[in-house]
């Protein structure tokens, strides 16, 4: 057992889930977070219908589909932010779907981190601030807060807009200063739900290129939710959501081609 | 025509051109040599290069080619020019898809491989973008834009398979 996963049993302990026995039953080979056959409804339609993945610690996820089909609610169930109504949410073997809804927040404050489309950053802090925000939630001293932050600036090539407004700032600013609040906690797992989706395509993928460097870089887990094939060909593999349904297909290398034809 | 481009630049012996035209355009599929002559000799005798004397010195070919006047407007006509849009339609995705459903079988297996085996060239081709330069870049964008067009094309025959059926079916 790594110092990871014993802390994590012990929060389990603590927060009183059922994590031994869960822990028993949870895949040995890397499997980090695991959906079971979970089913989510809203009111009378059905969003997911039996979903299940396994997702590997140190992997980028790509979770693809038609809008629609069930793949946000499948990365909310994943994060413990949506509750499913049957099935199980595994996290290095514990269940996560039947803690307490302080455990699971605890859980995405210290070990997840989220980046969505747009609308994240706090408009009237600086950029360097917002990075800050969840070392600073985290009780961080302000000024190593900060300091941490600001090494952030370099590694995302922003740095000219470090004391700038976040209202101020340009589209892939803005989501390259969400991407490190996301990491600068260096959480285990990166949940990014169309992280690009408001970018033009140029802009998109210097997006995606830094965010997977950087994810390499700390060993974080990403899943990553997209419809755009261009996006999901930065993640190692894709799983397909539709109809609430999970589909998967683990191919044998493809053998190399030629780039022109 | 990527030859005589080539040549366009300054005058070239063959085996400059072939390797340059291997590093820029071969992606693994280097021209053969024959193929590099032939070519020439067919511009030589359509007045689109000049063959020079041969050069003294060792190796299989010396002599210097140079580019004439009407070669130079017909790289200027040829690249001036669209290419003719492909009609993606008699694809073998096409055929596979249309077989199927008419021998009564399901193609929706053949669609995910299909997207499958796309998604893995693209994860290829973003690798290449990510490591390689500039030239490498443009050329997996070309790549990887056209897959993506045929991916975009699969997820919708995908969710029309039924109606399809029916129509190649009747």
């Amino acid at each position: 057992m790594t110092a990871e996963t014993a802390q994590t049993a012990g929060t389990a302990q603590t927060a009183g889930s059922a994590g031994t026995a869960a822990r028993a039953r949870s895949d040995a080979a890397g499997a980090l977070i695991e959906a079971r056959d979970v089913t989510l409804a809203f009111g009378p339609t059905p969003a997911l219908r039996g979903a299940s993945v396994t997702v590997r610690a140190g992997e980028i996820l790509a979770v693809m589909g038609p809008s629609g089909s069930g793949k946000s609610t499948l990365l909310h169930c994943l994060a413990g932010i949506l509750l499913p109504d049957s099935g199980e949410i595994l996290l290095d073997g514990r269940r996560v779907d039947t803690m307490r809804e302080n455990a699971r927040s605890a859980l995405r404050r210290d070990r997840f981190g989220f980046v969505f489309q747009f609308g994240q950053l706090v408009p009237e802090l600086s950029a360097e601030e917002n990075v800050a925000l969840p070392l600073l939630l985290r009780g961080i001293p302000r000024a190593e807060a900060l300091a941490r932050a600001r090494t952030w600036f370099t590694r995302l090539e922003l740095g000219a807009t470090r004391t700038r407004r976040c209202g101020e700032l340009s589209g892939g600013q803005a989501q390259r200063v969400a991407l490190a609040r996301a990491l600068v906690a260096r959480p285990q797992v990166l949940f990014a739900d169309e992280p690009t989706g408001a970018l033009d395509s140029l802009t998109g993928e210097h997006v995606m290129d830094l965010l997977v460097a950087a994810a390499r870089e700390q060993g974080t887990t990403v899943i990553l939710v997209t419809h755009e094939p261009r996006v999901a060909a930065y993640a190692d593999r894709e799983i397909i959501v539709r109809d609430g349904t999970v589909t998967s297909y683990d191919l044998a290398p493809v053998p190399p081609a030629p780039v022109a034809s | 025509m990527a030859l005589l481009g080539l040549l366009e630049r300054e005058p070239s012996h063959g085996y400059d051109l072939k390797r340059d035209y291997d590093a820029y355009f071969g992606r693994g599929k280097p021209l053969p040599f024959g193929q590099v002559y032939a070519t020439l000799g067919r511009l030589a005798r359509d007045g689109k290069v000049l063959v020079g004397e041969a050069e003294p010195g060792a190796g299989p070919d010396r002599k210097r080619y140079v580019i004439t006047e009407q070669g130079v407007s017909e790289v200027e006509a040829w690249l001036h020019e669209p290419v003719a849009p492909e009609p993606h339609l008699q694809t073998v995705l096409f055929v596979k898809v249309v077989l199927a459903l008419m021998s009564g079988r399901s193609a929706e297996g053949y669609l995910d491989r299909q997207r499958a085996a796309h998604l893995q060239r693209m994860r290829e081709l973003t690798a290449l973008k990510r490591t390689g330069g500039l030239v490498d870049a443009l050329l997996a964008d070309h790549g990887l834009f056209h897959l993506e067009a045929d991916l975009r094309w699969l997820e919708l025959t995908a969710a029309r398979l039924d109606a399809l059926a029916a129509a190649v079916r009747a």
